[in-house]
């Protein structure tokens, strides 16, 4: 108890008592202890001034974070759609009866907990999982037993490391078995360029001017929403207010999404050059990298790279000499929870509270960290923010559509030869990119993700772009062996897992959504449940509040629209009367149960 | 004093101030926009959507979103009278709500929702979560079968009472309202007088010893349909 105590005191008083670093006050107190308890909220309120639900109210919207005791090392097995159908599920049986644990236990020694999580970024070497922060990748059935006697041996996830990954991956600060798979590189991320070209060309301009370019070359949210950058800055840089924030999401939850992964790992000086050239164009002094918590593996290395701009001054005071040009960086870990992606929610994380979106009226750029005007950009848009300083804003605008300037890097998973990262100028066709990768059969493409759309054929001829087919990376390849609907169901689980049950329709909807979605896959849904799918899904897509449950519904929808036949033979019409999904004797299992009796009308 | 705009509601030219949420200004204009989190007293949260508009073909919530001069804004729509029925719905079955004996029904918000939008019974399954009921406190109830996490009580406890007896814990469907206590709401500073404990719109946060003062049948919304007021209040 005293040991808690003075854990707790010490990791408030780091991060100065402060209300705003929440996050890292309970982050760092789990990682001393393991689990942040419930006799520890009250003594953190006290601390960090605020109260002990608001701390508990943290503490359990993180799927990271527990208040209950677990295990030394933590395994988090990926249960993505990618992965299970990699066989993942056959590696999940594995865990479990190599550690004589299921899901959600901890072994009786105390040293194991078992658990699941959502996408972890890996699906280009699925299956995968972390044990506490260590990455695990291209795990099969036969090694499980190793991994598992040689951390019961060493009680070191990284003992599992014996062969680094390539290029940076085998950076002293990272070493991890995770590969970059960087299959195709383009002319704006993935090729060769100078370093600081973008910054030092900027520096020579006013701020004005570098909106302009920015703004010139049509440069696009890359994350996937599109939002012009340029004007993003543009309206931060008029906002009312002093101090001003430049934030870089790099939250990468959407599935079958690792292009930050690598981009954090191979163009973090891209990355950083962009978020000062941000800085520089909005009259901004602090930046913060939100960084997903399953990228915790990065972080040494990030801090790193912070610290060698810093000595470069890349960062700092008088930026390259530039006279009053302040700027700095740090690193805000998040703790699992897809919806701080969006926006609002990703500031909300980073002021230390449970990330609950906000209203967007009033927007980031007005109000947006600390209630000032914020300008929130993927890690992608601005590694091409700074080619486009460099390179100019003609030749970035040159590459790719007449709406979609520039290039995308794609994450390519599923079904193919090829998995990995291709950097591909926008307007490149499907059809193309599933022939590069390597994919034959293809039955269906998730693009963009679970909140993106998933075609089929009829639609391979579209091309990748903000016009036709938006993606903030993910290419997720179904070739005809797959059932479509398995992956809608998976899909559907995980918008349930990650809803933060703020409004109702994402809340509720969504559970409603993936059970009747269960029922027709189980053949016993009738041509009515289809209407009822497509009703519900319009009503959780038009009144949710922020981006998560407007696109959730977007498996369902979109497949009712291009895989129709699908669940047309799926479906019976109900000529009975009588509902197929209705058990009777299930309905009466409970009632027989507290009776004491089985019932006499209906039993087996 | 303030800056007047004009709005448009369903076709009909309404003047406005500017300020005001497009629920405020609807209500002043003796237009009923249906919702159940907003409350006259507080802050607004846009958490239960009922109140969602059409503005310029875009969904907003009314009570958070500001009007602005011209505004074009759909409310008594085939679609959104659709969208809200179902959001209703999904309120009732994601808890365990029992109208023909609970205290508040009559005086429910989410119950008179329901009858002015012609709901008898709801179209979705029940979820049957198990939720727990708190009866630690020596004058208040909380039963948390018949939350619909609209957070009223959140607000209420911070703005109206300078307290901070509730909070939203977990999140999703499990999501539900925590108390700043160790256990329950009897380690709490709540008080029967305070605002909070009179602003729950459905039958979660009750006090002891005082129910059925009223009967049935001679409850607010037994003598007509939610609404009304604002309706009958038509200034313009």
């Amino acid at each position: 108890m005293s040991e808690m105590k003075a854990v707790v005191n010490n990791i408030c008083k780091e991060f100065g008592n402060d209300r705003t670093r929440l996050m890292d006050i309970v982050r760092g107190v789990q990682e001393k202890l393991g689990y942040v308890p419930p006799e520890a909220f009250e003594l953190i309120a006290e601390k960090a001034h605020t109260h002990r639900v608001e701390v508990e109210s943290v503490v359990s919207f993180y799927a990271f974070l527990s208040d209950k005791k677990r295990g030394k090392m933590v395994i988090r097995l990926c249960d993505d759609i990618i992965d299970r159908f990699q066989g993942g599920e056959d590696v999940a049986k594995a865990l479990s009866k190599e550690l004589g644990i299921g899901f959600g236990e901890t072994t009786e020694d105390g040293k194991v907990t078992l658990e699941k999580t959502a996408c972890i970024g890996m699906s280009d070497q699925a299956p995968a999982m972390m044990v506490n922060d260590v990455m695990v990748t291209n795990l099969t059935v036969e090694k499980i037993p190793e991994i598992i006697a040689k951390l019961r041996e060493t009680e070191d996830p990284q003992s599992l490391v014996t062969e680094c990954g390539d290029s940076n991956n085998a950076h002293e600060l990272v070493r991890a078995m995770v590969n970059n798979n960087i299959r195709e590189g383009g002319p704006v991320i993935l090729s060769n360029h100078r370093r600081g070209g973008g910054l030092r060309k900027a520096l020579t301009q006013t701020p004005e001017e570098v909106i302009e370019d920015v703004k010139g070359a049509g440069l696009r949210g890359r994350g996937g929403a599109g939002f012009l950058t340029g004007f993003k800055w543009e309206l931060t840089r008029k906002a009312a207010g002093t101090e001003k924030f430049v934030l870089c999401n790099a939250d990468e939850g959407e599935p079958g999404t690792f292009k930050d992964r690598v981009l954090l790992t191979e163009r973090p000086d891209l990355m950083l050059e962009g978020m000062t050239v941000a800085a520089y164009a909005i009259g901004a002094e602090t930046g913060i990298i939100y960084l997903r918590a399953e990228y915790a593996y990065l972080r040494a290395f990030l801090e790193d790279v912070l610290n060698r701009r810093r000595e470069d001054n890349l960062l700092g005071i008088n930026i390259l000499g530039n006279e009053g040009f302040n700027f700095d960086v740090r690193i805000q870990m998040g703790a699992g929870a897809y919806v701080c992606g969006e926006e609002t929610s990703l500031i909300k994380s980073c002021e230390g509270t449970r990330g609950d979106p906000t209203d967007r009226t009033p927007f980031p750029v007005v109000a947006g960290y600390m209630v000032s005007p914020t300008a929130v950009n993927n890690v992608e848009s601005y590694c091409c923010a700074a080619r486009i300083m460099d390179m100019g804003a003609g030749w970035f605008s040159s590459i790719g559509t007449a709406r979609s300037a520039g290039t995308k890097v794609l994450s390519v998973c599923g079904d193919c030869d090829r998995p990995g990262i291709y950097e591909v100028p926008f307007g490149t066709k499907l059809r193309d990119l599933l022939q590069r990768v390597g994919a034959e059969d293809v039955a269906a493409v998730q693009v963009g993700g679970p909140s993106g759309q998933m075609v089929g054929p009829a639609q391979f001829d579209q091309e990748i772009s903000f016009e036709e087919l938006a993606t903030g990376g993910a290419i997720m390849i179904f070739s005809n062996q797959r059932d479509i609907l398995e992956v809608v169901e998976a899909f559907m689980e995980f918008f349930v897992d990650e809803s933060c049950g703020y409004c109702v329709p994402c809340r509720v909807g969504n559970v409603l959504l993936k059970s009747r979605i269960a029922r027709v896959r189980n053949g016993e849904g009738s041509p009515d449940d289809l209407a009822y799918l497509h009703r519900l899904g319009e009503s959780v897509k038009r009144m949710s509040r922020c981006g998560l449950g407007q696109t959730s519904p977007n498996p369902v929808l979109s497949t009712l629209k291009n895989f129709r036949p699908v669940y047309n033979a799926l479906v019976r019409e109900n000529t009975t009367g009588r509902l197929k999904s209705f058990h009777i004797m299930k309905a009466v299992e409970q009632a027989s149960q507290i009776a004491d009796r089985r019932s006499e009308v209906f039993h087996a | 004093m303030s800056d007047k705009i004009k709005i448009t509601i369903d076709g009909k030219a309404i003047e406005a101030e500017l300020g005001q949420t497009i629920l405020e200004a609807a209500d002043a204009a003796g237009i009923y926009i249906p919702r159940l989190c907003a409350h006259k007293d507080l802050l607004p949260i846009g958490s239960c959507r009922v109140c969602t508009v059409i503005v310029d073909g875009r969904p907003q919530a009314s009570c958070v979103k500001p009007v602005m001069d011209g505004m074009v804004i759909e409310n008594d729509t085939e679609e959104l009278l659709q969208h809200r029925r179902n959001i209703i719905d999904m309120m009732f079955v994601e808890g365990n709500h029992f109208c023909m004996f609970c205290e508040k029904s009559g005086n429910c918000e989410l119950q008179a929702l329901a009858y002015r939008f012609g709901i008898t019974a709801p179209q979705y399954p029940f979820q049957f979560p198990e939720k727990d009921v708190d009866a630690s406190h020596p004058d208040i109830l909380l039963d948390h079968n018949r939350c619909i996490m609209c957070a009223r009580c959140v607000r209420a406890s911070q703005e109206l009472d300078g307290k901070n007896v509730f909070q939203s814990i977990g999140r999703g469907f499990d999501r539900k309202i925590g108390v700043n206590g160790e256990k329950a709401l009897g380690d709490t500073d709540m008080d029967v007088n305070d605002k909070a404990a009179d602003i729950c719109p459905v039958g979660c946060i009750i006090k002891k010893r005082v129910g059925f003062e009223t009967p049935y049948g001679e409850r607010l919304y037994d003598k007509e349909p939610i609404g009304s007021d604002i309706e009958k209040g038509a200034t313009a």
